[in-house]
């Protein structure tokens, strides 16, 4: 029986629009075990972006409850919630966020200056282990705008990784890259979760979706749809099967 | 950073200027001797430096004597008694003033004797027709030759000259301390103004801090002398030279503060500039911030982070502006000639102020950027 990462019950989140209240998320139940690769999907104004603020510890619920690795996230300070994002999660953005001035090492080591138990040569070398694990060693140095959009992203999965997250979370990781790089990031990413790593991905794209173990469907703020990947994708397959072009 | 910069060279500069006509003034001063009494005849005049009097017959001799018993805090004292005229020798002559005193009056007035010595009592009491010659008055009437031995006519009365008076310069009042003739007072008073009374007294008090206790005790000596009862106006009026170094130096203060205000306004631009800047570079990280925030980063992290990059630019801007200000202080002194110091005080100041301009003025953007909510700091284009 693997662990339950994610618990959400009854969740409900409101944002008020001046004088309108939009109900973003209007009552979510849902379960996330160790090991899965979920993806979270919709239109835009489904909710699944509030929903991913909300698992991220970005944004608090309105009402109902979720539980992160058995901590409940409701009554948590601004600060406990800062350690929280820290400690147990790993964030993947469309345009990958990385400091622009900064070495990819350096960008990787970013969470690691907020963790104050990680002296610098811990925090060094878990920095160049995480950016093994996604093979860039030999671009450890580079900054970003010498570095390729699935470079970057790949830099920002293993900023990811460096605290040894329970779950990553990735909004549109694939957004802005061409089909074969998308493909060689879902590679990763599936080697990644099949190492025991939990991912939580939302996407609009359902051939990316097909990577993923389970799919969860929001609409209007509502789950609609919840089902388990039938003939998964390997991305590795797919990639072999592309017409052949220079790796980036 | 360039406001920050210029606001600090130019307090620099300006405090530089304002201390260095302080002390110039001070020293000259002190040249004059702070422990310097004076007492006049006439009554109080308000904002009046030295308004001589001398018409007025009110002291004597005896007031002289009666100060040296009764005051202790006074360690010289000497009659005053002047007359303008021409020194003649020979076929040259030269406008000059010649001072009536006693032999204490070089000590009062720091006037040291070059060559020759100065009167002796004996000439004192017996009118005798001597001189010591100030250098200015040398140069005029002897050029090369030596003086001493010589005779000087002043007001047609022969003087022989004993001695010489060291050179002094310009005093504070830009008059020229060397251009004069002293002579017994009994000899000025009796062949040359033919009066009985003298026109004011010269004395120093024992030590700076005993100039209050100096006054208060010239004041009831002669007050006692010219038998003035409690409530009538003195006849006479005191002065010392400390209230003038201090009336001075509260002038020079006071412009120094002046200066200093006005080059401390640039700097409170320079501050400004230092916030606009830290806003617009919160404003262009918008989404750094944003994730720094969201892999964990806390408020504080961000507002220490901001709050640093702000001081560390203006203790930069301070560093180079403090540089330049010297540099513009060494420039200034040696084109214009003005006395500048530049005092370890104000820099230290203007380094602790751009510090605490780092702080003020980089408070609010740090704290905007602090307070940032990660998602749409994360969103912002």
């Amino acid at each position: 029986m693997s662990k339950t990462i994610i618990e959400v019950r009854s969740l409900k989140k409101d944002f008020y629009v001046g004088e309108i209240t939009v109900h973003a998320l209007k009552g979510i139940d849902l379960e996330i075990k160790e090991g899965e690769f979920v993806a979270i999907m919709g239109t835009s104004g489904s909710g699944k972006s509030t929903m991913l603020n909300i698992l991220g510890c970005l944004d608090k619920p309105t009402s109902g409850t979720y539980f992160l690795d058995g901590t409940s996230m409701g009554e948590l300070s601004k600060n406990e919630l800062a350690a929280l994002r820290n400690n147990k999660l790993g964030f993947v953005f469309q345009s990958y966020n990385l400091l622009s001035r900064t070495s990819a090492l350096e960008n990787v080591e970013l969470p690691l200056f907020y963790n104050s138990t990680v002296k610098s040569k811990e925090r060094r070398e878990r920095a160049e282990a995480a950016l093994e694990a996604v093979g860039l060693s030999d671009r450890m140095h580079h900054m970003p705008n010498q570095l390729s959009g699935g470079q970057q992203q790949r830099v920002a999965i293993a900023r990811s990784l460096v605290n040894d997250p329970v779950v990553i979370l990735a909004d549109e990781a694939t957004g802005n890259l061409d089909t074969r790089t998308s493909y060689e990031i879902m590679a990763l990413l599936q080697d990644l979760n099949q190492k025991g790593k939990t991912i939580v991905f939302v996407t609009h794209e359902a051939d990316i979706a097909k990577f993923m173990t389970r799919q969860v469907g929001f609409r209007d703020g509502h789950i609609i749809r919840e089902e388990l990947v039938t003939n998964r994708n390997n991305a590795i397959e797919l990639l072999k099967a592309l017409p052949v072009e220079e790796p980036v | 950073m360039l406001g920050i910069i210029i606001g600090v060279a130019s307090v620099i500069v300006m405090l530089a200027i304002g201390q260095g006509s302080k002390k110039s003034i001070q020293d000259q001063m002190s040249g004059m001797g702070t422990n310097l009494i004076f007492a006049m005849p006439g009554t109080e005049q308000r904002g009046g430096v030295r308004v001589g009097n001398s018409d007025a017959q009110s002291m004597t001799l005896s007031d002289v004597i009666a100060i040296e018993k009764d005051c202790p805090a006074i360690s010289d004292v000497s009659p005053e008694v002047r007359s303008s005229g021409q020194a003649v020798v020979g076929n040259k002559n030269w406008p000059t003033s010649i001072y009536g005193v006693n032999n204490k009056y070089f000590n009062i007035r720091k006037y040291t004797i070059g060559s020759g010595r100065s009167f002796s009592e004996n000439e004192i009491q017996t009118y005798a027709k001597v001189c010591l010659i100030g250098q200015t008055v040398v140069e005029n009437l002897f050029g090369k030759t030596d003086p001493i031995g010589q005779t000087v006519r002043f007001k047609n009365i022969p003087l022989l000259v004993v001695g010489i008076l060291g050179e002094k310069g310009e005093n504070g009042m830009g008059q020229d301390q060397d251009d004069l003739i002293m002579a017994p007072y009994t000899t000025v008073q009796k062949r040359i103004l033919a009066i009985t009374h003298i026109q004011s007294i010269a004395a120093s008090a024992a030590s700076e801090t005993q100039n209050e206790a100096a006054i208060e005790q010239i004041s009831e000596s002669l007050r006692k002398s010219h038998k003035i009862k409690a409530g009538e106006d003195d006849d006479f009026r005191v002065r010392s030279q400390s209230e003038m170094v201090q009336t001075f130096s509260s002038i020079s203060n006071i412009m120094t503060i002046l200066l200093g205000a006005i080059s401390g306004i640039s700097l409170l631009v320079g501050g400004i500039g230092i916030m606009n800047i830290m806003y617009v570079s919160v404003t262009e990280r918008t989404r750094e911030i944003g994730l720094r925030l969201s892999v964990g980063g806390r408020g504080n992290d961000i507002l220490m982070q901001f709050l640093i990059e702000s001081i560390l630019l203006s203790v930069f801007g301070g560093i180079i502006g403090i540089s330049l200000g010297i540099g513009a202080t060494q420039i200034t002194a040696s084109i214009m000639s003005w006395p500048v110091v530049i005092t370890t005080f104000s820099v230290v100041m203007a380094f602790l102020v751009c510090s605490a301009i780092g702080i003020f003025f980089g408070w609010y953007p740090a704290r905007k950027a602090a307070s940032l909510n990660p998602i749409d700091a994360l969103r912002y284009e």
